[in-house]
């Protein structure tokens, strides 16, 4: 749900970061953090375990600057992974504009991946979202690994729609930016959709 | 899927003005008015004080995870929550369907000052978010036809990521 203050000429958007447990979201907000000059961004706040382990959230603001004399402020948040977080995640989906799923790319993790954009799908229509009308790009994070799965079978099994798909390496910061530029775009071209009719 | 929320100048003159009024009705520090997704709508008071950004997303993450636990124990929401501290307390409410109302207090104000003024305070709010939904409905498709992001060209989409 994008929020547009025609008095502060403000607009907002909320992009969710989802995926399985340990694939590297919270890495992604992290490395977006460190390489955004102070002046555009606001504090990262996360919600942990002691473990490092996403409890409820991590939340990122960031400014992008200006379009058509809007100041488009983008709201970054991580999901918690591990399973038994569900309702969390739940509740970080509403109002979402758009959606990053973070792939981990070991071989092991494969069935988590399948099992987290289903569980993405199912959240999303609870919210009334529909995964296939949603901004949504997608990232194969972790490609420096050893003996990862290969780009074309993971495109084959993990891919939804065609959307835009970029390998990473978010703990170095290949692909991150790429990754949240492309979903940026898809959400501004959105609402340039609605806003034409 | 709910709509975008838009906000007028003269919608957000008002809730201002209502927010100004209760901080001094209220004896507060610092009232700030905040969308259920994290995002702050209006804020008065000692603003400068505080992370407003971080504290309109933690606001809310606190009021989503709280109506989490009324829905469980079958309750609809709990609508007010209050957090006490050694100095600053925290008084949040909700206000119509979709709108949080945050107060910081110290021991200038009490509760149930606090409390009192707020009911007040919301009855007003709402009017305006009432007003602000049926706009939306009526007419959307006037509005939309002024909307700055009619004419979004893929340039402008480019720049912003341009540094
Ligand atoms: N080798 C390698 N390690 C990575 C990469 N990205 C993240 N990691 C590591 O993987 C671990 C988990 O990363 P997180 O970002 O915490 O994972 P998450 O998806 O937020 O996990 P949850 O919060 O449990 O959902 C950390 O130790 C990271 O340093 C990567 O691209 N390559
Ligand atoms: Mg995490």
């Amino acid at each position: 749900m994008t929020f547009i203050n025609y008095a502060n000429k403000e607009i907002n958007c909320k992009i969710v970061y989802y995926g399985p447990g340990l694939g590297g979201k919270t890495t992604n907000l992290q490395y977006i953090y460190d390489k955004t000059a102070l002046e555009s961004k606001g504090k990262m706040i996360s919600l942990a375990t002691e473990a490092d382990r996403t409890l409820f959230f991590d939340f990122l603001p960031l400014d992008l600057g200006k379009v058509r004399g809007f100041t488009t402020r983008f709201h970054l948040y991580t999901v918690p992974g591990q399973v038994f977080y569900d309702a969390s995640r739940k509740l970080i989906l509403k109002g979402v504009d758009g959606v990053v799923f973070v792939a981990d790319s070991q071989e092991a993790r494969m069935d988590a991946n399948v099992e987290s954009i289903r569980n993405l799908e199912e959240n999303l229509e609870e919210h009334g979202f529909d995964l296939r009308k949603i901004p949504y790009a997608l990232q194969f994070n972790k490609r420096d690994l050893p003996g990862v799965v290969p780009l074309d079978q993971m495109y084959r099994m993990l891919n939804y729609k065609r959307e835009p798909t970029f390998e990473a390496v978010a703990t170095t910061g290949v692909g991150v930016f790429d990754t949240l530029r492309a979903v940026a775009k898809l959400i501004l071209k959105d609402l340039r959709q609605s806003a034409t009719g | 899927m709910s709509t975008d929320l838009v906000i007028y100048q003269e919608e957000y003159k008002t809730l201002e003005d209502v927010l100004r009024r209760l901080r001094v009705d209220s004896n507060a520090r610092a009232i700030f008015l905040i969308d259920k997704n994290g995002q702050q709508i209006a804020a008065a008071g000692e603003i400068d004080q505080f992370d407003t950004t971080s504290l309109a997303s933690l606001t809310a993450g606190n009021v989503a995870a709280t109506d989490g636990l009324a829905k469980l124990i079958g309750e609809r929401e709990f609508s007010v929550l209050f957090h006490e501290g050694q100095q600053d307390h925290i008084h949040i409410s909700i206000v119509g369907k979709r709108a949080i109302l945050l107060v910081i207090f110290d021991d200038r104000s009490s509760l149930g000052l606090v409390r009192l003024r707020v009911k007040r305070a919301s009855g007003e709010m709402e009017a305006v978010f009432e007003q602000m939904a049926n706009r939306a409905t009526e007419a959307e498709a006037a509005a939309s036809s002024a909307s700055p992001f009619a004419e979004i060209t893929d340039e402008d989409i480019d720049a912003l990521f341009s540094e």
